[in-house]
């Protein structure tokens, strides 16, 4: 299988885009999976800023099949390492920097003043008291819904789950899906599982599970999923047989009233014609009323591999990707918010919307589930999720199966 | 020296002619199969320190659901694949004629072997896809609700095992279709005047002069049905919450996957696929030498 992994990341290799380099030029290689044609265009921008500001380098932007970088990054940062190149914070970074794979650049947070402008996300970048990457973008996850669905049967905008419930017999009884999802890659569906655990119990108690300090069999996590089983007969049945990107259509073509969704969403909406007055935004619906809000939203980042050969402009690429300026135009051109303080939001009403609702937020911010937990537990997790949506009565045997992971996972 | 060489000739000659390919399956082959399970005997995330944890990641393995999920499809894989064995016969017998155009139907029927395991497994994802697929569309229209026949754990294996039984016929039939070129024809005369046709022509002068291309096609039906990683990867990622998984996807799952950083785990399954394996390969091996010592 180790030949098998290796042949495909020869042909991703093969198949990679890179701009020509100029023989007296330092090279600074960048790998990245940021391949999707929006990100992919502002990073060629940001890109380019940085060789207008820094003649004398050439980066080499290597750009990755988003799904196959996932498990790629083990290779080549063990094999060929780049000079920088693009990850999750938290958990996810977790197991890189206990092997010794991600450099130390807290020198790159002294040198900028980053411990204050990044002040933030400081804690998920930072493990045994060193900073190890450096965050560009975050985005708000919550539900976005068609507005001329809800018209359609005339449904209100909901801000209980009371409500929310209620608007779904609406659409059940109009032909339309109340919620839909698509959980093939499973991923999608970790974020209702942490809205409705965080709506119902609260942030400090997702903290506590994710980090692996409370049983799954306890009776808070049984009411989340009592919460989750409400939607479960308004939601979109195949589910589990298609991606994020194919329930899509369901929501633009109206089949379907909301979408639980990162914000990262909003340009496939538009791409399929809904326009700022067809779509629509709204916090997860509150649950439970004595648990103050909380929301999701996760960070994405860039960083220096151990191995990388030109460490000294890969700190500078780290230092320019954290400046204000550049996050300002970097996010407007992706449709997410920037992480520095000093930058600015971009004027699209999404993003307002959202840094509104991330600003406000009493609660406290989850990256994600799988994040925020071990990648073992959240591959076991949320399949778990996958199957209580298909198999709701199966509820017992999957929080047994995750509790026992829990209890091997957490050692 | 020389003179050892001039004495030594014809003994030493073969070992130097296999020694490059000796060498070739000693590093890729031998080799791995003992890292492997030496690797088994670890807990290692393959990027840090490897810890020795002796047998615990098999006392995990026989209490892991997901384990026996892999095992129970691998058997279903097994049997269901042997389909591929009577299919390729029937096909081979039909198309072995002589109407004009033969050959291009022959082609047309060997055409799903040609084509990438890849491709034949979105081909059929599209196919039972909901709400577009062609299938799905036939079920909708004969039984009035539709089933995603992927995202459904009761149908799922059944689903990607059609699939690899389609170019696996395929296979079988070519290889029966060159069997059949070298049936005796005086055997079938001889059989034709003493009365024989139909089922008991095939059976008792047809098949048995078949045995030469049975074993093989038994032989690759077997190594294709417990190799079959290709397609549940294509066709479903192992899902719906891993219910298609096949041993092979298990250890992949666990060792190099996205979400897996579990090496000892996965060398571990590694290990449990190639013993079972191991039963048929010298299965193989012990008839394959029976039959030639008996010569």
């Amino acid at each position: 299988m180790v030949h098998l992994a290796r042949g495909a990341l020869a042909l991703t290799a093969a198949l990679l885009l890179s701009t020509a380099a100029s023989a007296q030029q330092r090279v600074l290689t960048f790998t990245t999976d940021n391949n999707d044609p929006a990100p992919k265009a502002a990073w060629e921008q940001l890109v380019a800023d940085f060789e207008a500001e820094n003649p004398d380098v050439d980066v080499q932007m290597n750009i990755m099949d988003r799904e196959a970088y996932k498990t790629a990054i083990r290779n080549f940062l063990t094999s060929d390492p780049p000079d920088v190149a693009n990850w999750y914070p938290a958990n996810r970074m977790q197991p890189f920097v206990d092997a010794g794979l991600f450099l130390d650049i807290s020198d790159v947070y002294a040198d900028n003043d980053l411990n204050t402008q990044l002040a933030s996300t400081l804690p998920i970048v930072t493990q045994d008291d060193k900073q190890w990457m450096v965050p560009y973008t975050y985005y708000q996850w919550g539900m976005y819904f068609n507005r001329t669905a809800y018209e359609q049967v005339d449904a209100a905008v909901p801000a209980t789950w009371e409500e929310f419930l209620a608007n779904c017999e609406k659409f059940k009884a109009a032909g339309i899906d109340c919620l839909t999802t698509g959980s093939s890659q499973l991923w999608p569906i970790a974020g209702i599982f942490d809205y409705l655990n965080l709506r119902t119990n609260g942030y400090e108690f997702h903290k506590a599970l994710t980090n692996g300090e409370v049983p799954w069999t306890d009776d808070r996590v049984r009411a989340t999923f009592a919460e989750w089983a409400k939607v479960l007969p308004y939601t979109t049945a195949n589910h589990a047989a298609i991606d994020w990107q194919d329930a899509v259509p369901l929501i633009v073509q109206g089949k379907a009233a909301n979408y639980v969704m990162g914000n990262f969403a909003v340009a496939a909406f538009k791409e399929g014609g809904m326009t700022d007055e067809t779509l629509g935004f709204l916090p997860f619906p509150t649950i439970n009323p004595d648990v103050p809000r909380a929301e999701e939203a996760p960070t994405d980042a860039v960083f220096i591999p151990a191995g990388a050969k030109n460490v000294d402009d890969a700190k500078k690429f780290m230092a320019f990707v954290a400046r204000a300026d550049v996050q300002t135009k970097l996010n407007t051109a992706l449709g997410q918010l920037p992480v520095n303080a000093g930058a600015t939001v971009g004027d699209d009403p999404f993003l307002q919307a959202g840094f509104e609702m991330l600003s406000t937020t009493p609660g406290g911010i989850a990256q994600f589930f799988d994040r925020d937990a071990p990648a073992e537990m959240a591959k076991v997790g949320m399949e778990g999720f996958q199957e209580f949506m298909v198999r709701p009565e199966n509820l017992d045997a999957i929080l047994d199966r995750l509790e026992k992971a829990r209890a091997r996972i957490y050692k | 020296m020389s003179a050892y060489w001039k004495t030594n000739q014809r003994r030493l000659a073969p070992w130097l002619f296999l020694a490059p390919g000796l060498f070739m399956f000693m590093l890729y082959v031998i080799i791995p199969i003992f890292q492997s399970v030496f690797v088994s005997f670890q807990d290692w995330d393959g990027l840090g320190e490897a810890r020795w944890i002796g047998v615990d990641n098999y006392v995990e393995l026989m209490d892991d659901d997901a384990f026996y999920t892999s095992l129970k499809n691998n058997v279903i894989w097994l049997a269901l694949y042997m389909l591929a064995v009577p299919a390729g016969l029937l096909i081979a017998i039909f198309l072995n004629q002589t109407i004009a155009g033969m050959r291009l139907y022959k082609s047309l029927f060997f055409f799903p072997f040609v084509i990438s395991q890849v491709v034949v497994g979105l081909m059929f994802s599209w196919f039972y896809a909901p709400n577009f697929g062609l299938f799905y569309n036939l079920l909708e229209w004969l039984t009035g609700t539709g089933t995603a026949v992927l995202a459904d754990d009761r149908f799922v294996t059944y689903g990607i095992i059609v699939a690899g039984l389609w170019p696996q016929i395929a296979y079988v039939m070519i290889l029966y279709l060159t069997g059949l070129n070298n049936v005796a024809p005086d055997q079938v005369e001889a059989a034709r005047l003493d009365g024989a046709k139909g089922w008991r022509m095939l059976w008792y002068v047809i098949l048995p002069q078949l045995r030469p291309a049975t074993f093989i096609a038994v032989v690759v039906t077997v190594i294709g049905a417990l190799r079959s990683f290709d397609l549940v990867s294509i066709m479903t990622n192992g899902g719906p919450y891993g219910t298609s998984r096949v041993l092979s996807f298990y250890m992949y799952e666990q060792a190099l996957s996205e979400y897996g950083y579990r090496m000892g785990y996965g060398a571990a399954i590694a290990v449990v696929l190639f013993a079972i394996m191991m039963i048929f390969i010298s299965g193989f091996i012990w008839k394959m030498w029976r039959d030639e010592t008996e010569r």
